[in-house]
């Protein structure tokens, strides 16, 4: 009997080899209470900062008034999108770290699977570390994110996809300049803030900054949430130019990540993975 | 005959202005163990990291099971394992963990039944729930080589197998990869420095100097060739170059 399941090429087996890898990245996660501490801490304590300033704020500015929940919801929200750009970042580099990526790489695992993989430990990451905040919110400040309702889905999805491409770029970034280029994992995400309009209206902006963040799914996800918060209404147009950038920006984090790969094994990086 | 497990055709590789494999070309017989010897800095990873795909080369090509590495290796990879000295396996996870892992990614059927065996085979399955990093270098080699041997391999291409072990570990691994050959008939390429186990387990060497093949042979070949004793002997006098001119005349040296 063959030792091996005999399809290494179609796609469930490429499942299996997803799956394997997330359940490598599952028990690094398991084994340590500090790291699922660590994935809650900073969502967390952005939380009860915000959390804060919203209570004080009420009482100060009509605007908040308005929407109590507004400031906490952007909080959350923002960090959905950092959770899921630093899932894939360090995941990857979990790797480098380890010095496993030449024993990956001659397995039968393609950079594909890879990518996937740390698309699934992102997501992972995320629903413990924000989903932990968005839960200890509503004792805490009497705030549930989740009677945001179905909107909140769509919000956390396309939040979720636009991290992962931004990952996915940095992962390529890391891997092509080495573990020197590691702190760009941690500071890239934050290029895209102040033109997200993750505090203020896109508004707020001066024009020419409003047309870069027309290209930025997070600057319509984050109108949307106001919106909703607002105007009580659910801005299908809104989503929908979140949803098509989305499309763009994913593509291009996993082409960027597989040209990255592809110069790796010019450049002989798999083998050699450092500083 | 049947067709050689390995091909390598004018191979060559540079890093910018480093040319660290030049043009080089050989082939590996099915079920021999064949050595790539050389100094530091010879060429000898660079040549398996481009076998494994690792690495692609500047220019030439490479067949591996009459399948072209450069366009098809993920035909060949569930075939072919490896181990070597720079790559190392996730530390915090436990010995078991790490494997498990592994036998997914080759799509191995019964995975407990695998491990089982295969801590049988290599004496590993006393320390298989101890993270891998908490374990001893000699334990770690064998963990590696459990790692290598899970999708039972038709080729191995080992870098420094034995490397920084202690002689008794050392003896216990080359023990164990002539018993898996002689059981399984695989392929083994091998890159060493240490010449009484090339002697040991080998039955071809190729000669690297500066990312060249400067000689080929089987290790009683190259002793009658360079008049030696022994091969670390011979290996001296290839990577000083000492008997150039009776080795350029020998009709059996790979010109280059």
């Amino acid at each position: 009997m063959s030792l091996m399941a005999h399809d290494h090429t179609g796609f469930i087996p490429s499942l299996r080899r997803i799956y394997a890898l997330v359940l490598r990245h599952t028990y690094l996660l398991r084994s340590s209470g500090p790291r699922i501490l660590e994935l809650m801490y900073w969502p967390t304590v952005q939380m009860i900062l915000w959390g804060f300033i919203t209570m004080f704020l009420i009482n100060h500015s009509s605007w908040i008034a308005q929407a109590s929940g507004v400031l906490l919801s952007a909080v959350l929200l923002w960090d959905v999108l950092f959770r899921g750009q630093l899932g894939v970042s360090l995941v990857f580099m979990e790797e480098m770290w380890s010095r496993n990526l030449g024993h990956l790489f001659v397995s039968p695992l393609r950079p594909f699977e890879l990518g996937c993989a740390l698309l699934t430990m992102s997501l992972i990451r995320t629903l413990i570390g924000v989903g932990g905040a968005a839960l200890i919110a509503i004792p805490l400040f009497h705030f549930s994110i989740f009677d945001l309702g179905l909107p909140l889905l769509a919000f956390f999805v396309n939040l979720l996809v636009m991290g992962w491409s931004i990952g996915l770029l940095v992962s390529g970034v890391v891997l092509r300049y080495g573990l020197g280029a590691e702190s760009f994992a941690w500071i890239a995400i934050f290029a895209v803030q102040p033109i997200s309009g993750v505090y203020y209206p896109i508004a707020t902006l001066p024009e020419w900054l409003q047309y870069i963040a027309a290209i930025l799914p997070s600057s319509h996800v984050f109108e949307g949430m106001r919106a909703v918060l607002f105007d009580h209404v659910f801005r299908g147009d809104l989503l929908l130019h979140a949803a098509l950038l989305n499309v763009v920006f994913l593509t291009a984090g996993f082409l960027s990540f597989l040209r990255f790969f592809k110069i790796a094994r010019v450049r002989g990086q798999l083998l050699h993975v450092g500083e | 005959m049947s067709p050689p497990v390995v091909s390598v055709s004018r191979v060559s590789k540079h890093f910018d202005s480093v040319m660290a494999v030049d043009d080089i070309s050989f082939d590996v017989r099915s079920q021999s163990t064949t050595a790539l010897l050389g100094g530091n800095g010879a060429g000898k990873t660079t040549t398996l990291s481009m076998l494994l795909g690792l690495l692609l080369p500047t220019s030439g090509s490479i067949s591996i099971f009459d399948t072209d590495m450069l366009r098809d290796r993920y035909r060949v990879l569930p075939r072919v394992n490896f181990s070597s000295p720079y790559v190392d396996l996730p530390r915090r996870l436990t010995v078991r963990e790490n494997l498990t892992v592994y036998a997914r990614l080759y799509g191995i059927i019964d995975i407990a039944g695998r491990l089982k065996a295969l801590g049988e085979d290599l004496q590993i399955g006393r320390f298989f729930n101890r993270p891998y990093g908490q374990l001893s270098a000699g334990e770690k080699t064998r963990v590696v080589l459990a790692k290598a041997l899970l999708n039972e391999p038709e080729l191995m291409l080992l870098d420094e197998p034995t490397a920084s072990l202690d002689p008794d570990t050392a003896d216990y691994v080359r023990g164990m990869l002539e018993a898996y050959r002689k059981r399984t008939g695989t392929t083994i390429l091998l890159a060493s420095h240490n010449m009484s186990e090339v002697e040991r387990l080998c039955d071809d060497v190729i000669m690297l100097r500066t990312g060249k093949v400067v000689d080929r042979g089987t290790p009683a070949q190259l002793l009658t060739r360079y008049g030696r004793q022994n091969m670390e002997e011979v290996f001296i006098d290839i990577a000083r170059e000492r008997k150039l001119d009776r080795v350029l005349g020998d009709q059996q040296v790979v010109k280059k």
